[in-house]
């Protein structure tokens, strides 16, 4: 979405997360195919990529809308 | 609870800002170029007939009368393209429905004419210091360059449109002689094969 496609060593720097903690979120979005994987190489580096679904999407403005309308409803 | 509505808000805005304007059908391509190329053939009549559609020092018996036509045609050609795009997108867009409207297309749009019209007030300015044979390598640039920036708010792959109409722009800009040849080979024969393309990737 801010991004067409973001790889793993981006994230990691972005988040600040372990490699295990960031691949294990990464493959169950995967599960629900909400991201898709793409596998290649950097000469001889692996470089790996995730773009979101356009389920993955709507999944994601549905959890948007969620959280505020518990914002909302909290503040009442 | 405040802070969090912010960067819901904020959230949300990134994710709109990012948002492409993807309503263009690739049969709008297909008839644009097809409306281009009638329009060099009466562009080619009016110019040339009956000599053959490019050549040095063209000396016209009514320059006056020749140029006012084919800047007729062309701008016809123009509205007409423009408004079968708008007349299709608006159809497709109500089928996805997305508003024609929403800043995803107004950024598409601003991205695509800001060069195109600065293009044509370009070639109005060409013409009026006589420089009237780089119009049509003007007009392929500009447009090419239109695309070029308009690609990034709209499916990506029409950078790939913008880089032919850039190449074709350049070589009229070094051999303006075949101007009307390469303004129809951009303006028509390559939107018909993009439009094509596009089609039938995505289904119009």
């Amino acid at each position: 979405m801010a991004n067409e496609e973001f790889d793993f060593n981006s994230f990691k720097e972005l988040l600040d997360v372990t490699d295990g903690n960031l691949a294990t979120h990464l493959k169950q979005l995967e599960k629900n195919e909400f991201i898709e994987v793409k596998k290649s190489f950097v000469g001889r580096k692996p470089l790996t990529t995730y773009a979101a679904t356009e389920e993955g999407k709507k999944a994601f403005q549905f959890h948007l809308t969620f959280l505020e309308n518990l914002i909302k409803e909290n503040k009442s | 609870m405040r802070n969090a509505q912010d960067e819901l808000a904020e959230i949300k805005s990134i994710m709109e800002r990012s948002s492409r304007f993807l309503s263009l059908s690739g049969l709008s391509g297909i008839l644009a170029g097809v409306y281009a190329l009638i329009g060099s053939g009466i562009a080619y009549s009016l110019i040339y007939y009956p000599k053959p559609p490019y050549g040095k020092a063209l000396s016209l018996t009514n320059p006056e009368y020749v140029i006012s036509n084919v800047m007729i045609t062309g701008l016809s050609v123009l509205l007409l393209s423009v408004f079968t795009a708008w007349l299709l997108s608006r159809k497709k867009s109500k089928k996805t429905k997305v508003s024609l409207w929403a800043p995803a297309s107004r950024r598409f749009m601003r991205a695509l004419f800001i060069p195109v019209i600065i293009g044509g007030l370009l070639c109005i300015g060409l013409y009026a210091q006589g420089q009237e044979h780089l119009v049509a390598a003007i007009t392929l640039i500009f447009y090419g360059l239109g695309l070029f920036n308009a690609s990034n708010f709209t499916l990506n792959e029409i950078k790939y449109l913008s880089y032919c109409q850039l190449i074709l722009g350049l070589i009229a800009t070094f051999f303006p002689e075949y101007g009307l040849v390469l303004w129809a080979l951009g303006f028509g024969v390559l939107h018909i094969i993009y439009g094509a393309i596009m089609y039938v990737k995505y289904d119009g």
